[in-house]
């Protein structure tokens, strides 16, 4: 047999093609592929049966086409303690989560990398578009190659001790070419839609859910100068730079989110995209995750990416002792969003990344931005 | 290393004896039993048959016993049957926490529909208590269904005994016998009951055939409606093929319950000693003695049921535990809750396994052997 009929790979599936293809992928190379279905969530449709049966069922599907066994795990209660919970928190902060971030923090990469383990893998593979490699003995992270997809944003946080132990598959495709394979497999999932949005709340609307969960606090929409231009339904349903749904009429430019007063529950809105007041020349970012031995020891630059789908931004890091990094920007950034995460790159390596706490501007800090 | 399969609770292969019964009706006999001609003859002959055997197993009358596609449809039969023939004399029933859902949710729907149900709970044996159903019964108690034996623990229940609590009174018994019947012979007069469930793929034989028997007094209110097809009891072509095997496969019971009943026995004990030869930690979930020896469910502490299982069948070895859901993961069990409670460890660290003819006492040794190093890895990463 070769080494690699007897290396374990534990792939998670979530019932896309992304990770379908992951599994074909692995399988052509002569894995032993286990299929793993992650049960994250708990919540049943209108005829009373489990949302997730649908995922599950196109998982069973592939894994018959590719003769893999697959087995589903149920991590609900992780889920919810780990990331509904801050989830939830990070929104009564007034601040804007990525639970996507957290998730592949706490379940996919650590409780699911785990779970893997205890079933004898020696790697866990996902269908994200990224790369590891190896150079020099250490292990780095890099951008898949479709730099549309690229998804090490996501996965900043994703602990740098781990990477030995997972694959990327799909880093050295693009979507497209995923797509073609999955169809030349005839996969059943090769049609699927991709997924969008957070995954717990799927196609509802987003206000309904989060108000299931936190009482919303009606306030006033008002102008940094105090103007009162209306009423919001409670400030954790906007997010900095947002422009729909504010209800504001009348001449001259659009109205923007610019910013949050949580003591006195007032949304601050303002005139045009390039409001002045959404600009920021830097920003202090806290739980920094470093993917690579970074030398802390003195300022660099890099490039960062402070929002998912966004051109890279030239940065200079300023590392403080505690841990904590201060980003300094060439060029001022518009709504630069706390609770978000800022990521940081040299071309495609990902350096490692962290969570804004809070941005500046000639050294102030914003505080309208929460 | 073959696969060793120890989910026999779940269900059976089909019998040597019962393929080759079933390989001849599919060649030479698939009249309907309702056509008048030979063909039709031919047909209904095979069905006269197999009633025959199964009332005989049963110790019942040939016309007491009506085929149905199954256990599941043997149970919502005689519940939703009965609930709504004996209507007029009351409107409550009694069951237990520890049925299996194919009576729990007609039990539960029949509630929605406006019945009072009692669900009689148990101890940390698994046992009903013969007092409790005592207890519970009302004047107005039509129907009294409990199981027989527990299909995730093997306990078996006092039925005789509760049968003696409702002699006097108008409750219609009902049970679902469908995990006695591959093992312990059951005589109905004896038991006491009035309605009973059996089904054929527990048994070596083939899946969607079942049986209700029914004691010819009983009323039910159809719940197909259809043709003249037993009796109108259960409209539908008879599946003959089905039931041709279903018939094999108790007369292969028949002539060597006794001779499994000791092989699954020796097979249990074995498992027990070859495991704690390997000096693995577990417990028994239920009463030791009052039990059926082809089931057995076992805690296995400081491990988790999820990643347990899938290591097992990873290696080889097919058993399980509680129920999936829809999405394939394991809803923790509501036999096991209802022994000891929503928080108790050992509803997310139990296994049954459930023995059959073609394991043999050496395969229990390699299962020990295979368990051993996958809870030593479970050690480290179940927190």
């Amino acid at each position: 047999m070769s080494d690699n009929a007897n290396t374990r790979v534990v792939v998670g599936m979530s019932g896309g093609v992304d990770s379908s293809v992951t599994a074909l992928l692995l399988k052509q190379q002569g894995y032993d592929v286990v299929g793993i279905f992650m049960k994250n969530w708990d919540d049943t449709d209108e005829f009373g049966v489990c949302t997730a049966t649908e995922d599950y069922e196109d998982v069973a599907r592939v894994c018959h086409q590719l003769d893999i066994p697959y087995y589903s795990v149920n991590f609900e209660s992780k889920y919810w303690d780990k990331v509904f919970q801050y989830f939830l928190d990070e929104y009564q902060a007034g601040r804007t989560p990525n639970p996507d971030v957290m998730c592949n923090k706490e379940i996919k990469f650590k409780a699911f990398l785990d779970h893997a383990m205890g079933l004898g893998a020696d790697y866990l593979a996902t269908g994200h578009y990224a790369r590891v490699r190896e150079r020099d003995g250490q292990v780095e992270m890099l951008r898949g190659v479709d730099r549309n997809k690229d998804q090490t944003y996501f996965l900043n946080q994703i602990s740098s001790d781990i990477l030995p132990k997972i694959m990327f598959p799909l880093g050295e495709l693009d979507k497209q070419e995923v797509r073609d394979i999955a169809k030349e497999h005839d996969l059943a999932t090769a049609t699927k839609k991709d997924s969008t949005g957070i995954c717990f709340i799927g196609e509802r609307n987003f206000k309904d859910f989060l108000s299931e969960y936190l009482p919303a606090q009606p306030g006033q929409m008002q102008t940094l100068s105090g103007e009162v231009k209306g009423e919001h339904d409670g400030l954790m349903y906007y997010t900095i730079g947002q422009r729909q749904g504010l209800g504001i009429g009348g001449a001259g430019d659009p109205w923007f989110v610019v910013g949050k007063n949580l003591d006195d529950n007032v949304l601050y809105v303002g005139q045009g995209f390039h409001h002045d007041a959404l600009y920021s020349d830097a920003l202090l970012a806290v739980d920094v995750n470093w993917l690579v031995d970074q030398d802390l020891s003195e300022p660099f630059t890099c490039t960062a990416k402070f929002r998912y789908r966004q051109q890279d931004s030239g940065v200079t890091v300023y590392p403080n002792a505690d841990g904590t990094v201060q980003v300094k920007f060439d060029e001022p950034e518009r709504a630069i969003t706390p609770g978000q995460a800022v990521v940081f790159y040299d071309d495609d390596l990902c350096l490692g990344g962290g969570t804004i706490e809070e941005a500046y501007r000639h050294e102030e800090p914003l505080a309208h931005l929460a | 290393m073959e696969p060793i399969y120890l989910d026999h609770a779940a269900t059976t292969p089909i019998h040597s004896d019962v393929q080759a019964k079933m390989t001849d009706v599919m060649q030479h006999h698939f009249g309907n039993p309702s056509s008048i001609h030979r063909y039709g003859r031919d047909g209904r002959k095979l069905l006269d048959e197999s009633r025959t055997t199964a009332a005989k197993a049963l110790n019942a009358p040939f016309s007491s016993i009506i085929f149905t596609s199954g256990g599941t449809e043997a149970n919502n039969l005689a519940i939703f049957g009965t609930a709504h023939a004996y209507r007029a004399q009351g409107n409550h029933i009694i069951t237990t926490t520890i049925e299996h859902h194919a009576v729990l949710h007609p039990c539960e729907q029949l509630e929605a529909a406006g019945f009072e149900v009692t669900y009689l709970p148990v101890d940390q044996s698994g046992q009903v208590r013969v007092q409790d159903v005592q207890a519970a019964l009302r004047d107005d108690t039509i129907l009294v269904t409990i199981m027989a034996v527990n299909n995730e623990t093997g306990v078996v229940q006092p039925i005789q005994e509760i049968s003696d609590v409702l002699t006097d009174h108008q409750a219609v018994f009902h049970t679902d016998a469908v995990q006695m019947f591959g093992v312990m012979p059951i005589d109905v007069t004896e038991l006491g009951v009035d309605l009973l469930t059996a089904s054929s793929h527990k048994i070596y034989g083939p899946k969607g055939v079942g049986l209700l028997y029914k004691r010819d007094d009983i009323h039910l209110e159809q719940q197909l409606l259809g043709g003249e097809q037993e009796r109108k009891w259960r409209p539908g072509t008879e599946n003959t093929l089905a039931i041709a095997g279903f018939n094999q496969a108790i007369q292969t019971l028949q002539a060597n319950r006794e001779k499994r009943h000791e092989h699954y026995q020796a097979l249990q004990d074995r498992l027990i000693l070859e495991l704690e030869k390997q000096g693995i930690e577990f417990s028994v979930n239920g009463d030791l003695t009052q039990r059926v020896p082809n089931i057995i469910n076992l805690s296995f502490p400081k491990t988790e049921v999820e990643m347990f299982l899938t290591n097992l069948d990873l290696a080889g070895i097919a058993v399980s535990s509680g129920s999936a859901c829809t999405a394939g993961s394991i809803d923790p069990s509501h036999v096991l809750k209802a022994m000891y409670g929503e928080k108790d460890a050992r509803l997310t660290n139990s296994i049954r396994f459930s023995f059959g003819i073609d394991n043999t006492e050496d395969d229990m040794q390699i299962v020990a052997e295979k368990i051993k190093p996958i809870i030593e890895r479970l050690e480290k990463v179940v927190t």
